[in-house]
């Protein structure tokens, strides 16, 4: 084969490889993907045993431990709807009134509220380059 | 000296923005005066930034309040070394820090070529000077030290206690520079591109620069990941958050370009995907700069600035239509020398590795940036660790088994016996390790940290095995010792053997991540004392509460609650392990008792370390009794004060009911929530990291030759003119 055909050659296989590994990328990202919601569109829209990543603040007063268990409400960041959210395993240091949290939740099996998932909760730090309110 | 400090500002801004035009112009008109005038206005930029630096550094040391930004980060209790460190804990003093240690790199870099590539080095000092104009200018513009509040607080918001870790101090630094020293290769890589001068010398001038971005970034990410082990209560050391994969970004695209950059120097090969790979990696350094600051991406850090993220984006669309201006331009000259003679060639392995890293890098990138991708088509959606975890570990594991390749395989054309040679020691190694580990039992089940076990044995015996030739091979030609030889070795081949020390650190990091990740036993137990929990073994019995009121100089740093568990093995006990809450007063000390409670609070995490495992425990006390203790001193305080009774027995009753909560806590055999985690040979992690900073130390020294070189250039210099003279 003349180098030429053979560069080619070399650059289709090359360019269709690169297409179906993006292709495999963007499908298994899909797939593996939650929808982000903020908590007002949770409300609207979420559908029993599906998983959402909601994000907003901690309902000041609204934490309550029962046992192992977390109970607090998530509102939106820039609004009052809230969420119920009961969360069990250790919250990360920062978690606290007014904080914004992220986390994986599905409804609960009574339907009135929803369940974090183990391990997804996660609190902004509070520290730095934070906005001047 | 606020107004000093807000002058030397002004002056660097201008300096830097004369620094632009009279590099520009020193390239245009070839006029090397004007060319050492632009070199000389970095300088003074670093001189004038010092100044800055130093003032607010003083504000803090001085507990300053008047300073707006030492009134919200730091307070007269703060330790005086996180005093010193709270300086790049808020915005603006990190932004500052960023600037500083640019014109130090960039001063460092136009020192050393001051007398090279005289066509190159204006533009690239117009383009340093450029990213130093940017960043002054946020400073002079938005966000300035130097802000000076009308009333001065008497005392100030104090340092956030989850930074107070020694390795959370140095970890800004270590990131910043390697931000900061990555955009000098970039810098060069446009003036070569400007002028034409598209040979490896820009890479020989910049090398170091790009090498030493690339440990100060990587000691920056592994600092970042032992802060969150050892200081956070979740037990991870890594959680694909934007902001962590936003640092991960440029240190994954610099060592790509570290290792194409040999071909090269060596082969005059890969010129445009060098160009590309750098200017890539200056623009991500930015990215991540901006990242942080930008509140784009939801992340644990904390965001929100977004009065900077229009000025970011201008800056970042730019360097990106320049970057592809500047290589469509030059694309005629830079044609490659050579072809890849043979796939089975030390190019072609560094190739899949530069492919690999690459690819790693634009998958993590794809993740982190999905967000923003699913939101321009309607939903915003999110990946989670699972995927990235997925996605990256057989990546990972490809570029472990090149790392054991490409040192073992010739240039250009590897034959039959050359693999055989050196090939079928390692790869019987690794094979060995495998079987060996199957054979052991409790591994198989784990396929993927078995491979990488296996690949670490292979890069591990090949790296060995280079040593073994190379001091057999020295001491063939000597009568050294084989401790001398091998030191010898190393010193000759300085670049080759630093680099096989960081590829066998590099096999340890990822031993441990494998293993800690694999094999690791974790669990929420919620236990009061008098009972036990048992993880992955080890059974972990609490044998009581403990309360206690840490004060320094008469006032309360934090309340500390927590438990003592102690820890079981195989029947013997390893000793007791005390992890505990930090409480830190939301306010004054004056506060109601239940204040006390409410301001940040920390877990302090306790473990036993090892090199076969760490059994880590953290806990989360239950408030609930001492809730009740609390609300009964505020009502009574509440009542003292409105009965005027004096300032000092109200505080008393405080102490008194502060006390008293802490002890009943201690008494009340009270539940806890605990993470308990027995991971094995995660100290792997930080003892790769080591290994990789010794590595990269060893590359970044000078050569004894080369300084040997210099000072007799020097040396025969001055003897010329002193003959001269004569």
């Amino acid at each position: 084969m003349d180098p030429s055909r053979k560069r080619r050659v070399r650059l289709v296989v090359a360019l269709t490889t690169a297409l179906l590994l993006a292709g495999a990328l963007v499908y298994t990202s899909v797939s593996a993907s939650t929808e982000a919601l903020k908590p007002s569109q949770l409300l609207a829209q979420a559908r029993p045993g599906q998983s959402y990543q909601v994000t907003g603040k901690v309902v000041a007063g609204s934490i309550r431990h029962r046992g192992a268990t977390v109970l607090f409400r998530v509102r939106d960041r820039n609004g009052t709807m809230s969420v119920p959210v009961a969360y069990t395993g250790t919250v990360p240091d920062p978690f606290a009134d007014n904080r914004e949290v992220i986390l994986q939740v599905h409804k609960s099996a009574t339907g009135d509220g929803f369940v974090g998932e183990r391990d997804t909760l996660v609190t902004k730090c509070p520290s730095k380059f934070s906005a001047k309110s | 000296m606020a107004t000093l400090g807000r002058a030397c500002l002004i002056l660097a801004l201008a300096v830097a923005v004369y620094g632009i035009g009279a590099g520009l112009y020193a390239w245009r008109t070839g006029r090397r005066d004007v060319a050492t005038s632009a070199r000389r206005a970095i300088y003074a930029l670093a001189g004038l930034t010092t100044i800055a630096m130093v003032i607010l550094e003083v504000a803090f040391l001085r507990d300053d309040f008047s300073y707006a930004t030492v009134a919200s980060h730091s307070s007269t209790t703060t330790p005086l070394f996180y005093k010193a460190a709270a300086v790049w804990s808020s915005q603006e003093g990190s932004l500052l820090l960023w600037v500083w240690l640019l014109s130090l790199w960039s001063s460092a870099s136009l020192f050393f070529t001051r007398k090279r590539m005289r066509d190159v080095t204006p533009v690239a000092t117009a383009v340093l000077a450029l990213f130093a104009a940017f960043f002054t200018g946020l400073l002079v513009f938005t966000a300035s030290p130097f802000h000076i509040l009308g009333n001065a607080p008497v005392e100030g918001a104090g340092l956030n206690p989850l930074l107070r870790h020694p390795s959370m101090m140095i970890h800004p630094p270590m990131l910043y520079s390697g931000y900061t020293l990555f955009t000098v290769p970039f810098a060069f890589a446009v003036g070569a591109l400007a002028t034409g001068r598209v040979d490896a010398e820009w890479i020989t001038a910049t090398r170091r620069f790009a090498l030493a971005a690339w440990l100060f970034l990587g000691i920056g990410i592994v600092l970042g990941a032992r802060w969150s082990y050892a200081e956070l209560g979740w037990g991870g050391y890594w959680a694909w958050d934007p902001v962590e994969n936003a640092s991960l970004l440029p240190w994954l695209t610099g060592t790509a370009f570290i290792h194409s950059i040999m071909i090269q120097e060596k082969r005059g090969m890969l010129k445009i995907w060098n160009v590309s790979l750098v200017l890539t990696t200056g623009i991500l350094a930015i990215l991540g700069t901006f990242l942080v600051r930008s509140g784009i991406l939801d992340s644990i850090h904390a965001f929100g600035a977004s009065t900077l993220g229009v000025p970011f984006v201008a800056l970042i669309v730019f360097l990106i239509a320049l970057a592809i201006g500047l290589v469509t331009w030059r694309s005629s000259l830079l044609r490659t020398e050579h072809r890849i003679d043979s796939f089975l060639s030390r190019e072609a392995a560094f190739l899949f590795n530069n492919m690999l890293f690459v690819g790693l890098a634009f998958v993590v990138f794809f993740g982190t940036f999905f967000p923003l991708i699913t939101e321009a088509f309607g939903q915003r959606r999110n990946v989670g660790p699972p995927w990235f975890d997925r996605i990256t570990v057989p990546l990972a594991l490809a570029l472990v088994g090149l790392a054991g390749i490409a040192p073992l395989i010739s240039w250009r054309r590897a034959t039959v016996a050359n693999l055989r040679r050196n090939f079928l020691g390692p790869v019987a190694f690794g094979a060995a390790v495998t079987v060996a580990l199957i054979a052991a039992g409790g591994v198989a089940h784990k396929p993927l940290a078995l491979a990488m076990f296996g690949l670490a044995g292979f890069v591990i015996a090949g790296v060995a095995q280079e040593f073994w030739r190379g001091t057999r091979a020295r001491r063939a030609m000597s009568t050294d010792a084989w401790p001398v030889a091998v030191v010898s070795l190393v010193r000759r081949n300085r670049r080759r053997y630093a680099g096989y020390l960081v590829h066998v650190g590099m096999a340890t990091l990822f031993v441990g991540v494998a293993a800690s990740s694999a094999f690791q036993h974790a669990n929420d137990v919620r236990i009061r004392p008098g009972q036990s929990a048992t993880v992955g073994g080890y059974t972990f019995r609490d044998i009581g509460a403990v309360g206690r009121i840490d004060r320094r100089d008469g006032r309360i740093q934090r309340i500390e609650l927590g438990s003592r568990l102690q820890v079981f093995h195989g029947g013997k006990s390893l000793g007791i392990l005390e992890p505990t809450r930090g409480y830190y007063p939301s306010d004054a000390p004056f506060a109601p008792v239940s204040g006390m409670f409410d301001g940040e609070s920390t877990s302090e995490v306790r473990m036993f370390a090892g090199l076969r495992r760490d059994v880590w425990s953290a806990v989360q006390p239950e408030l609930g009794g001492i809730r009740h203790d609390t609300r009964i001193f505020d009502a009574a305080i509440r009542q003292m004060a409105k009965q005027g009774v004096p300032a000092g027995k109200q505080a008393l009753a405080f102490q008194v009911g502060l006390e008293k909560a802490v002890v009943d806590y201690a008494r009340s055999r009270p539940f806890a929530t605990f993470r308990l985690i027995v991971s094995p040979l995660v100290s792997w992690i930080w003892i790769g990291g080591i290994i990789v900073f010794c590595g990269g130390l060893t590359a970044l020294w000078p050569a004894p030759d080369a300084a040997r070189r210099r000072a007799t250039a020097g040396y025969a210099a001055r003897v010329a003119q002193e003959l001269g003279r004569a």
